[in-house]
């Protein structure tokens, strides 16, 4: 029935961009589009309210009649406003002058507080930090297991002096952790805290307690993404009793798009520092304000899937892989790990999501069949090293049998080579700079370029002619007409096994 | 009230005196083989909405500001457009002008709307023992609701085993097992961690038979409804209960602090999982659930209990009636 915030815009905005003039009626149109837009995708009302009226302001004044491409202005200050909401630039966590640095966790009930603070230990540990837990969540059945759990999982030493399930004086667990924190020299403590209503006066001054006896230099708001309306009182709520010095948007890899996040930033004006897209506890990413305003304009997270896929492709087997594809020694076998890499960034959906027009492909995702990518796998696993290395020895018995071994048909076998064969002829163009014209495929939705294309840039990217990006997928998306106003009617290729 | 089928035990034998009037007329959907147990009609506790609601106005209500009112409460922008027209609609036909006549106006509206009145969870054909699988987001709710509903049944003196086949956050299991020593019931544990769920779901199915309990309830993962493939594992599970017995409830846990996002939830988990109940969570809070009447409009599901605190007790059973009073009450 509704489809999401970025689908809502680019519709509005197809309406506005043949237009060569606004009048105030269309202004209005529009902003009673992107009003309707904002609701569905959760944003609070006075939220919105106050959205449209500054935009509405702008659009009318100067800025727009004078503009020489008025529906282009429009999205622009649509897109300025958006992130003026969520914050100019990219915050980060504010470490104490001397250590440690105390960060505190609050939110409601299920937002994902204890999760989150396995994964910001984890985070930080990395950021050469030497964090500790501190298990102050007694309430919750189990809470504190589930935290011990984690620190374990992460290596970072967890706190819990109580075992909770509504034993315990959570205060002095806090205060107790931060003086074992001095002495045993840690350098951040991360504290776990119950969820907790707005509302519930008895629990807040707990958390007040917990906060005065901590002293924290950062009081991070937990906030599950799917929030609704009710954002407002539980921001209201959070920022008048415990204070809020920062955000953490969680459950952000689901399918709501962030209306929360307008809506809490805008109510503490308190910044959003990270988000958290998984339920690994590596999903977890600082919080990038201008990619989520571009994501909820329909502009793509490019910049943000390059990262993801930098931070799973081991640098090492990239280079040995863009050597394989330049020498044109590329295997099934590579093929088949290449494979496993970008699943290990995560579901092909929200990969494909990040793309810039994905918007439009959302048909076709809904379409794609992640176990696709298994049926891939069985093939490929039924061949012998000497067929993964060379498919060109794959003869009709050879086919026959590893359909046979794989529960799979011949068909399947052959329509998998053909993809294997189209897919190393898209990495060797763009191992040499160029950018692939293969009827079928498209080098930016797929892994041909995303994973290959990569890695065959980052060995040759500056010699290139032509190439506005040295990062072929980013070069990739701008061949492709980032704007909002070139949209593409882009399909998922074929290299992977996506068929439409 | 709802009437429930369940095993007849030896200790029952004084209760069951007690019962015997409740009993009359349901011979018809009880057993009539020798070999199946004897069936008694029960029951149970009650528990009612209370004051769990919080009023949508805060101040009196006027029908200008109807629509946003709604909106705030996660209704929607279309229905909440709807039900203002339908409730302006009203008023002029009825000549309702004060507050209190389009408080009732919109009461009986809202009531309407939400008309299924079958809380009553199916616990009632006979067949034990009666599985009810318990699906959801990540964070709904679902393993409190969970130590509740076993609480409860067990203080009906039914015999309840969990199953723990949330096999994958940590700690997950060690919650389930601290309401199951709540409610004093039987609990099937995963093996190690990142077990197979589906195969911890069959053997607390299994445990519910060998120990001839009345009810196995099955804790799954929480997981959001569009990872493909974590759903496809719903799929595995109900197949892996239903090789046994058939499953009587699938209950689907939303947050009432979800907005929108609950309609998507309620689509792809309905779609997976065959869901036949909603319990809706943390309607203690300021969040009013709004989105309830988006739902029902859509997918006609009953909404089964409702969630209203962290306590044992903290339920209650969805009634329409009483919702709707809730949330036009003059405070």
């Amino acid at each position: 029935m509704f489809g999401n915030l970025s689908d809502r815009l680019s519709d509005t905005f197809k309406n506005l961009r043949g237009k060569g003039r606004l009048s105030a009626s269309d202004i209005d149109a529009t902003l009673r589009d992107i009003r309707r837009a904002l609701l569905e995708a959760d944003v609070a009302l006075e939220v919105v309210k106050d959205f449209i009226a500054s935009i509405r302001e702008r659009a009318l004044g100067d800025e727009v009649s004078k503009a020489l491409n008025p529906a282009q202005q429009v999205v622009q200050i649509v897109n300025d406003e958006l992130t003026m909401i969520l914050g100019k630039e990219n915050k980060r966590i504010q470490f104490a002058k001397s250590p440690p640095t105390v960060i505190m966790l609050a939110g409601l009930q299920g937002s994902g507080k204890t999760t989150l603070a396995g994964k910001l230990a984890k985070w930080l540990k990395e950021q050469n930090q030497t964090p500790i837990l501190v298990a102050a969540d007694l309430q919750r059945p189990n809470a504190v297991t589930q935290l011990q759990v984690l620190g374990e999982k992460v290596g970072v030493p967890v706190f819990a002096p109580e075992l909770g399930n509504g034993v315990g004086n959570p205060i002095k667990v806090a205060k107790d952790a931060i003086a074992h924190a001095k002495k045993a020299q840690f350098s951040v403590v991360i504290v776990d805290t119950a969820g907790r209503l707005g509302v519930d006066e008895e629990m807040m001054s707990q958390a007040i307690g917990i906060r005065d006896a901590v002293n924290p230099d950062e009081i991070l708001f937990v906030v599950d993404s799917m929030l609704g309306q009710d954002a407002v009182n539980v921001a209201k709520a959070f920022k008048d009793g415990v204070g809020v010095t920062g955000i953490v948007l969680t459950k952000l890899d689901g399918d709501s798009r962030g209306g929360a996040a307008l809506s809490v930033a805008n109510i503490t004006g308190a910044p959003i520092l990270f988000s958290s897209t998984g339920e690994g506890l590596d999903a977890f990413e600082p919080f990038y304000p201008e990619r989520m305003a571009s994501r909820i304009l329909d502009m793509g997270d490019v910049v943000s899937l390059i990262e993801q896929a930098q931070k799973s492709f081991d640098e090492e087997e990239s280079k040995i892989l863009a050597d394989k594809i330049a020498n044109e020694q590329f295997t099934l076998q590579d093929f088949l790990e290449q494979m496993q890499q970008l699943r290990k960034m995560g579901s092909m959906k929200s990969l494909l999501g990040m793309l810039p027009g994905a918007g439009k492909m959302k048909q076709q995702l809904e379409n794609f069949d992640e176990s696709e990518i298994a049926r891939t796998e069985a093939i490929i696993f039924s061949m012998t090293p000497l067929e993964r290395n060379g498919p060109k020895v794959l003869n009709g018995s050879r086919r026959q049998r590893i359909a046979k071994g794989s529960g799979t048909s011949v068909t399947e076998v052959n329509q998998l080579v053909n993809r294997f064969e189209q897919a190393a002829k898209v990495m060797k163009t763009m191992s040499k700079g160029g950018i692939p014209n293969i009827p079928g495929t498209n080098p930016v939705a797929m892994g041909g370029a995303v994973g290959g294309g990569y890695i065959g840039g980052k060995k040759s990217s500056k010699k290139k002619k032509g190439s506005k990006s040295g990062n072929p997928a980013k070069r990739a998306a701008e061949n492709q007409g980032l704007s909002v106003s070139q949209p593409q009617e882009s399909k998922p290729g074929s290299a992977f096994g996506v068929q439409n | 009230m709802f009437k429930f089928l369940k095993r007849l035990r030896d200790k029952d034998a004084d209760a069951q005196s007690e019962v015997a009037e409740i009993d009359t007329g349901r011979k018809d959907s009880g057993p009539t083989e020798g070999s199946e147990p004897e069936l008694l009609a029960v029951e149970l506790p009650k528990r009612s909405l209370g004051s769990g609601i919080r009023s949508l106005f805060s101040d009196s209500m006027s029908i200008d500001e109807l629509e946003d009112v709604l909106i705030l409460a996660d209704f929607g922008v279309e229905t909440a457009a709807e039900i203002t027209a339908e409730l302006r609609r009203e008023a002029n036909k009825q000549g309702a002008t004060t507050d209190p006549e389009l408080r009732l106006l919109l009461k009986d509206l809202l009531s309407k709307r939400l008309g299924r009145n079958d809380s009553a969870l199916n616990l009632d054909d006979g067949k034990l023992p009666y599985v009810i699988l318990v699906v959801g987001v990540n964070g709904a709710g679902k393993t409190t609701t969970i130590g509740k509903l076993a609480r409860w049944l067990k203080d009906g003196d039914w015999e309840v085993v969990l199953g723990a086949a949330d096999t994958y956050r940590a700690a997950a299991v060690d919650q389930l097992e601290t309401w199951a020593k709540r409610a004093d019931c039987l609990i099937v544990k995963p093996a190690k961690e990142g077990a197979d769920p589906a195969s911890v779901a069959y053997q607390a199915v299994e445990m519910a038979i060998s120990t001839e309990a009345d009810i196995a309830i099955i804790d799954t993962a929480g997981r959001l409804q569009n990872k493909k493939d974590l759903m496809d594992e719903l799929g595995k599970i109900r197949r892996a209960i239903e090789k046994q017995v058939k499953i009587s409830e699938v209950l689907l846990v939303i947050d009432a602090t979800n907005g929108q996002n609950a309609m998507s939830q309620v689509r792809a988990f309905t779609e997976v999982a065959a869901v036949t109940g909603i319990v809706m969570t943390k309607l203690d809070g300021t969040a009013k659930g709004g989105i309830l009447y988006a739902l029902q409009k859509e997918l006609d599901l009953p909404i089964k209990l409702v969630g209203v605190g962290e306590q044992i007790n903290d339920f209650a059973f969805f009634s329409p009636e009483e919702f709707a009073k809730g949330l036009v009450a003059k405070k």
